[in-house]
């Protein structure tokens, strides 16, 4: 973008005061990923820089606090420089899972205004509610697709924040889809399904799964349908 | 239609590995990440999913030696292991992966180790298939010395 300094030049935007585009302050938004899983955050990152985001990729929420700088234990060493605009994590994950980074991040004053999208392989109604009235801005079903990408980007060029708690919890909020985990009937608010699921499970004993197994899903929390809302398979 | 003979070639071992449900979509979300910049993503992914997971292959394996078994554990580490390959599209080895976790959760020792030893056998074979197509080994990591003798038949 040419600089312009003569008063003529009119931007939209309310942002910027001066026309002085220094190198780190790019229209470019920033995304940090956190993925204990090495396969994940490669793929991650990929889509997330096709998608012409800046990326910065960690194995844990402690070390995505530790970036942002509100990790309590260490001292921010300046890493948090760069400006974070949305923050996309795993579920689970060992030590803090997802959830408990959703908090700490909208417990913070400095940093809850920050758009937290939520990744698992498990579509759980229970998990997805939790993390959406936590303060997630979506939820995502792994594997994550470029698909899924471009419509969280998009969360970040409207105005979604005024709009964020008006919205609600629609079904745009949701990335369902056909195979699933849990074989029961849908809730109502899901209009459109389809007949068959790919795989079910056998219900499960919470006699065998202890709490050591945090991201498993426990017979208590209601099942779902992943219903397909795209025509792909 | 690709009038390069070994181009031709590869796009038919390609489409078979979908025919015959080694690979889903997934894998063609990451074909569609590909491009001159990063011409060999697909293979750095495959790659990297080889040498991740052979250490939760070797994980499960040792599990699977000390009775009694401990599903929570065993489920742990299939949670991963499944989670990666969906990641690259791995249709036939996630299957597999499904059908473990869930003798794991009826507690199902056998079923676990009959599971697990296809599990191994799908997780070879596309190795070879992708080795085929990519034209370059996957170098392996982190193996017991029965998982090798398994895995090379």
């Amino acid at each position: 973008m040419a600089r312009n300094g003569a008063v003529t030049w009119r931007r939209r935007t309310e942002k910027i005061e001066s026309f002085d585009l220094s190198p780190s302050d790019t229209e470019e938004v920033h995304v940090l990923a956190v993925d204990d899983s090495h396969v994940d955050r490669k793929v991650i990152e990929r889509l997330l820089r096709i998608s012409s985001c800046k990326v910065t990729a960690v194995d844990s929420g402690r070390r995505a606090l530790q970036f942002l700088g509100l990790d309590e234990e260490k001292e921010s060493n300046g890493l948090d420089g760069l400006k974070v605009d949305l923050i996309i994590t795993d579920y689970c994950m060992p030590g803090m899972t997802g959830y408990e980074l959703l908090k700490k991040i909208k417990e913070s004053s400095a940093f809850r205004e920050i758009p937290v999208v939520i990744m698992s392989s498990e579509n759980v109604l229970a998990r997805i509610d939790r993390c959406l009235e936590e303060g997630a801005e979506d939820f995502i079903v792994k594997p994550v697709k470029l698909s899924d990408v471009k419509r969280i980007k998009d969360y970040m060029t409207r105005d979604f924040r005024v709009g964020e708690r008006e919205r609600g919890r629609g079904i745009n909020k949701r990335k369902l889809r056909d195979s699933c985990d849990l074989s029961l009937s849908p809730p109502s608010i899901l209009s459109s399904s389809s007949p068959s699921s790919q795989s079910q499970s056998p219900s499960l004993s919470p006699s065998i799964l202890s709490a050591t197994a945090p991201c498993s899903p426990s017979s208590l929390d209601s099942p779902t349908r992943r219903l397909k809302m795209t025509s792909s398979e | 239609m690709e009038r390069n003979p070994m181009r031709r070639q590869l796009a038919v071992m390609r489409q078979s590995l979908f025919d015959q449900g080694y690979l889903d979509e997934q894998f063609v979300q990451l074909e569609e990440l590909q491009d001159d910049a990063n011409p060999n993503f697909v293979e750095e992914v495959v790659t990297l999913y080889y040498r991740d997971s052979a250490r939760l292959i070797l994980n499960v394996e040792q599990a699977l030696e000390r009775k009694p078994f401990d599903f929570n554990k065993l489920d742990g580490y299939m949670h991963q292991f499944k989670g990666s390959s969906s990641s690259i599209g791995a249709k036939k080895v996630k299957a597999e992966s499904t059908l473990f976790r869930e003798y794991c959760k009826s507690g199902n020792g056998e079923g676990c180790m009959r599971t697990f030893q296809q599990l191994k056998k799908e997780y070879a074979t596309l190795r070879k298939k992708l080795e085929a197509y990519f034209q370059v080994p996957i170098i392996f990591q982190f193996f017991s010395l029965s998982t090798l003798l398994n895995m090379c038949f």
